[in-house]
């Protein structure tokens, strides 16, 4: 196992490179720059800022100096929309909040989620699986934008619960967890219930059955493991992404998170946070499709690390 | 009696206690400690007024920071600031200020001349490439220090004769200067702080923060994290702080309209910065106290391509802008008490009214397309109408594009984009309608007319007339006000002839406001000097 | 309920083409023609899509003629479902909205699909050295930034719908290739693979005819749960200027559109909501009967 995770985390050396490159150039082509605005600069104006950011050098040029920033000193360089803020500070700064929302959401989704995922699967074609179903569809057909607002307007306005926004106390907390919990509580229930069903059929478990083993024991012991493999594979990116913020709650909330910056830095042209939220955001999907795949493993026997 | 009134006296505490009456909000509080809380739409970039480029900046820098002149808080005519007093000279062209003895940075120093001029100078440093550095060319001699042409900045128009006194000489007399000394570029920062932490000449200075911030306003940083809220307190060395009434201001940076008005709602806010169309009729009709409609310096307009055939052509514009349903653009679309426009610059700017009109006239526009060679449309090219993309500006081009559907039967194709991909296309001039916005700088009409000058940035249409430009450098060397109207007038009355735009309405602020809130008088350019601010509680 | 049904005992691990009888799919369809819930998602589908295609002609250019003065209204009698803001009949805008968000659902799903578990596919069954290549090529394709990937498929390609199907086709995929390799790993020691393979199938043979079927449960699943996230998606780059161009619309973006006016003109939100809802529930009906229905292991009873 730790061969398999040495070579793999060597893997991810190339893999790193290769997006970093990608995006570096991506950025490049898109029209527009950092300093196009409403009204216009004069052309000084723009050659001094361009000259300042380095934006004046040939663009080969650029991409080596930035690599070398990256790889030697660990600095992701200079934000152009936040002129006195470094890219590495306003991951730092805006970082925690959305981790905080992602780990409360990804609570929620997983007690919500393998709750009713399994009751269904269990049950299936019975009123328990139609009602946890019905949850799961409603969390998928009920867009954040819409159920974040309803939310506030409901337990925030109405019934002076919680605050309509901001991410102070904990009671901040409460709604926008449960608003992107919700939805990834769908997924993970929609899944749970299809690979359970899978494996419920399957030969194993009629032979852990057959040998007396109890209906608790076969359905965590056995079929849970099985059963939430397609879970597991759609969790590792979907981590990666709730961890690193999302535009919609943070915006509709007021939370102070990354999630805004990742959206806002490609609206902004801002290139070099772009790269930086890119890069965490690589590092985030890298490592957790290595857990995944790690997790699998783990869950089904027969497989090998390969 | 006595157990009845036993009896009453348990019920009493028990609901004292229950704690089921709501819970003091955040504007009942700061109603109660003189504590402002106020959106103030999208977030900040940075403190530094010469590197500010949003108009949402100068809503928290004005608490902030305090320039030569102040701005009276109902009609925003200059009064005295860090300068207790000012002479013109007979010229028009040299202003001296006499800075006030107990003008005081936070940090407890003097505010001196030579802080202004060192501000000065860093602004119209090339490295520092501040945005707006170019407000400062009225200065004589600003534009070639600015341009690297000249490095000695003794030669641009700036003195300091001694510690408290000012001198700006101009390049040209302008009436306006006074209210353009109201910008922030001109605001000073304190340099030794700056040099504390990085060159005080480049961008990337780190001073600008709650440990580290000096300015001389009203109010001092005082906690400030990003994408949440900034707290500015009462400043106890500024010199005016005895009439300072408010204790705080908590500004938050709400991007999205909608939650800004459940957080007002909620009672988080005293101020929003704007509100969603669709509320407005239902706070028109159920809390009219609560709405708030201002008058604002803006005029919102379409670009015409006029290098495009078809738009090349006149009398085509002039259908284009004669076809347009104003009245009901800006009662049934926007609904926000906009003024329909007619012409560029909003009327009462700077005591200017334009008279010259491009109403709306239905029939005459179609007798213009048809005159063009078009009758009813027919064979006229489909028109492309670009626009960044934002609810708001769908709904206004949605409506217009059937009104010329309609009335002129021309097909217009709506064409949205992302916001700096369509400032690339404006700027390489691939369009042929152009959604357009133009918010004046300060409250004159040369702000407004000059983006159509012949070498404006600003312009990107292809219009351009040698007669419109010299009107214009008359109107900039003029002192007489009345001739210098004039002077716009006539420029007006050529553009709007000639129709390289369709005007469709001048701006208003609609926002949302507690009554509690007293001092805050609609002004034209939205400024609210805060010392001038306070909170009574109904 | 928990122990198995006689009906569901396992078949003897046999691939099903050694068994005479009639064919799979004939089986999977009377299977599923008498799955009443399937059966009820499959109508409502196609009395939607015929809606959508259909509709519109009877209500000429409706969906663009507006009545500034009459604004939003509720529903009554002219107008069945209300009208926007700019007086414009709701009704007529969901149904040409729907064809956009139909087909934007059905063109992108199905790319998604192909190119998942095609992928996927592959990549779990061959695993080592190929593997690792082609899931890091995933993992590559899921850190590039969307935003400017959509935005440098405008500069180079122009706007036009086919281009909206790639761009999300082009990330939906990724996950149901994670998916598909997952479960491809977890059955491909199986003995009835194994037994497949002892008996000197090809490759192509064995993933397709024999793997692929067994795995159809999260795929499908995985499926519906795509359609909507890629009729919500396709409202993003309608912002962004690909897809769809007002005075046009989608079901994603009037849902949008109605998300903000909610308080003011629930209708706004009620009814293109309840369309979408009804569309996806209809799916998952349908899909789970599928999925029950194309299951081989309860097929041969």
């Amino acid at each position: 196992m730790f061969r398999f995770i040495a070579r793999r985390l060597l893997e991810t050396i190339p893999v790193l490179f290769i997006i970093v490159t990608a995006t570096f150039f991506m950025v490049r082509f898109v029209p527009g720059g950092p300093f196009d605005g409403e009204k216009a600069t004069t052309p000084e104006i723009r050659h001094n800022l361009e000259a300042y950011y380095g934006l004046n050098l040939p663009l080969h040029q650029q991409y080596l100096n930035y690599l070398d920033r990256v790889v030697l000193h660990g600095d992701l360089g200079r934000s152009t929309k936040y002129a006195s803020r470094t890219v590495n500070e306003i991951i730092a700064d805006k970082l925690p909040a959305s981790v905080e929302l992602g780990l409360l959401s990804l609570t929620v989704a997983l007690v919500l989620g393998l709750a009713a995922g399994i009751l269904a699967a269990v049950k299936r074609n019975t009123f328990l699986d139609y009602a946890a179903s019905a949850f799961a569809m409603t969390g998928i057909c009920v867009p954040t934008f819409v159920l974040g607002p309803l939310l506030v307007l409901v337990f925030a306005i109405h019934l002076g619960w919680f605050s309509a926004s901001g991410w102070y106390g904990w009671t901040d907390r409460v709604l926008p967890s449960l608003t992107l919990g919700v939805v990834y509580a769908a997924y993970v229930a929609r899944l749970t219930r299809g690979g359970m069903l899978e494996v419920l059929n399957q030969d194993y478990i009629r032979t852990a059955r057959a040998k007396g083993a109890s209906e608790l024991r076969v359905i965590f012991r056995h079929a849970l493991r099985g059963g939430l493999l397609p879970v597991v594979s759609f969790l590792g990116p979907a981590t990666a992404g709730i961890l690193t913020g999302s535009f919609v709650i943070e915006t509709i909330f007021q939370i102070p998170g990354l999630g805004r910056e990742f959206v806002n830095s490609a609206f902004n042209r801002d290139y070099t946070l772009v790269l930086g939220t890119v890069i965490l955001y690589a590092v985030l999907i890298v490592g957790l499709n290595l857990v995944v795949d790690v997790v699998q493993v783990w869950l089904n026997p027969k497989l090998k690390f390969e | 009696m006595r157990r009845l009134l036993g009896f009453l006296s348990v019920l009493l505490c028990l609901s004292a206690f229950s704690g089921c009456g709501p819970r003091e909000t955040a504007v009942a509080r700061g109603d109660r400690e003189q504590v402002l809380h106020r959106g103030m739409g999208p977030d900040l970039a940075d403190l530094d007024p010469a590197l500010a480029t949003g108009t949402s900046d100068y809503t928290v820098l004005s608490a902030l920071f305090e320039g030569l002149v102040a701005e009276d808080p109902k009609t925003l005519a200059p009064v005295p600031g860090v300068a207790e007093s000012w002479e013109v000279s007979p010229d028009h062209l040299t202003y001296t200020f006499h800075l006030r003895a107990n003008a005081r940075w936070s940090n407890g120093e003097a505010v001196t001349a030579r802080d202004f001029l060192a501000s000065w100078r860093r602004v119209l440093t090339p490295a520092l490439a501040a945005d707006n550095a170019s407000l400062l060319y009225i200065v004589q001699g600003a534009e070639a220090f600015h341009k690297g042409q000249s490095a000695d900045f003794s030669q641009v128009g700036f003195s300091a004769p001694d510690d408290r006194t000012v001198r700006i000489t101009l390049e040209h007399p302008a009436a306006y200067f006074l209210s353009l000394l109201q910008h922030w570029v001109w605001w000073p920062v304190h340099l030794p702080t700056l040099e504390k932490y990085g060159s005080a000449f480049e961008r990337g200075n780190r001073w600008g923060r709650p440990e580290t911030f000096v300015g001389n306003g009203p109010f001092t940083l005082k906690s400030w994290r990003s994408g949440q809220l900034l707290v500015a307190e009462k400043s106890a060395t500024y010199w005016d702080a005895a009439n300072v009434r408010l204790q705080a201001v908590h500004f938050y940076p709400i991007e999205d309209v909608g939650a800004e008005e459940r957080a007002f709602r909620g009672g988080q806010l005293h101020l929003t910065e704007a509100l969603p169309i669709a509320k407005i009729d239902a706070y028109r009709k159920d809390q009219p106290q609560l709405l708030r409609i201002d008058p604002y310096l803006g005029t919102y307009f379409y670009r015409i391509n006029v290098t495009r055939p078809f738009l090349n052509e006149r009398k085509v514009r002039r259908a284009l802008a004669l076809a347009v349903d104003r009245d009901n653009l800006v009662g049934r679309v926007l609904r926000g008490g906009q003024l329909p426009a007619y012409a560029f610059t909003p009327p009462g700017t700077g005591g200017y009214t334009p008279e010259a009109r491009l109403g709306t006239d239905f029939a005459e526009a179609r007798r213009l397309l048809a005159e063009a060679g078009y009758p009813g449309g027919k064979g006229a090219p489909v028109v492309e109408l670009l626009l960044n993309t934002s609810e708001n500006h769908r709904l206004i081009a949605e409506a217009l594009q059937e009104m010329w559907r309609r009335e002129l039967g021309l097909e217009v194709r709506l064409v949205n984009m992302e916001g700096k991909s369509a400032l690339v296309a404006r700027r390489m001039g691939e369009f042929q309608l152009m959604r357009s916005s133009w918010i004046g700088d300060y409250a004159d009409p040369a702000s407004f007319l000059s983006v159509w000058a012949g070498d404006s940035g600003n312009n990107y249409t292809g219009w351009s007339n040698p007669a419109y430009d010299q009107l214009l450098y008359q109107a900039a060397r003029t002192e007489d006000p009345d001739a210098r109207r004039q002077l716009f007038q006539k420029a007006e009355a050529l553009l709007v002839d000639e129709a390289p735009f369709i005007p469709l309405y001048y701006y208003t602020h609609v926002f949302l406001i507690r009554p509690s809130v007293k001092g805050w008088y609609p002004t034209l350019l939205d400024h609210h000097p805060y010392k001038h601010v306070w909170l009574e509680a109904p | 309920m928990l122990s198995p049904s006689p009906e569901k005992l396992p078949s003897a691990g046999l691939p099903p083409t050694l068994e005479p009888g009639t064919s799979p799919w004939r089986d999977a369809w009377h299977r599923l023609s008498r799955n009443r819930l399937a059966v009820f998602g499959g109508v409502i589908l196609i009395v939607l899509t015929a809606l959508c295609v259909a509709g519109p002609w009877f209500m000429g250019n409706d969906y663009q003629s507006q009545d500034l003065r009459l604004g939003a209204v509720p529903p009554n009698a002219a107008h069945w479902l209300g009208t926007d803001t700019l007086g414009r009949d709701l009704f007529s805008r969901l149904l040409y909205g729907g064809r956009i968000s139909l087909l934007v659902g059905f063109i992108a799903t199905v790319v998604a699909l192909v190119i998942g578990v095609t992928y996927g596919a592959i990549a779990g069954f061959f695993g080592g050295k190929l593997d690792s290549v082609m899931m890091r090529i995933v993992d590559i394709l899921y850190a590039l930034p969307f935003t400017i990937f959509v935005i440098l498929l405008m500069v180079f390609f122009g706007r036009n719908i086919w281009l909206l199907f790639f761009a999300i086709g082009a990330v939906e995929w990724l996950t149901m290739s994670r998916i598909v390799r997952g479960q491809i790993m977890s059955i491909k020691r199986m003995e009835y693979i194994e037994a497949a393979r002892s008996l000197g199938f090809g490759r192509r043979r064995i993933i397709f005819r024999h793997m692929i079927p067994n795995i159809l449960g999260p795929v499908i699943v995985y499926t519906t749960l795509t359609i909507p996230a890629v009729m919500l998606l396709e409202a993003f780059l309608s912002f962004l200027g690909l897809g769809v161009q007002p005075p046009m619309s989608s079901w994603g973006v009037l849902i949008k559109d109605g998300a903000e006016k909610m308080e003011e003109y629930p209708w706004l939100l009620i009814f293109p909501a309840t369309l979408f809802s009804l569309t996806l529930f209809s799916l998952n009906f349908l899909g789970d009967g599928l999925r029950d229905a194309l299951d081989v292991r309860s097929s041969k009873d």
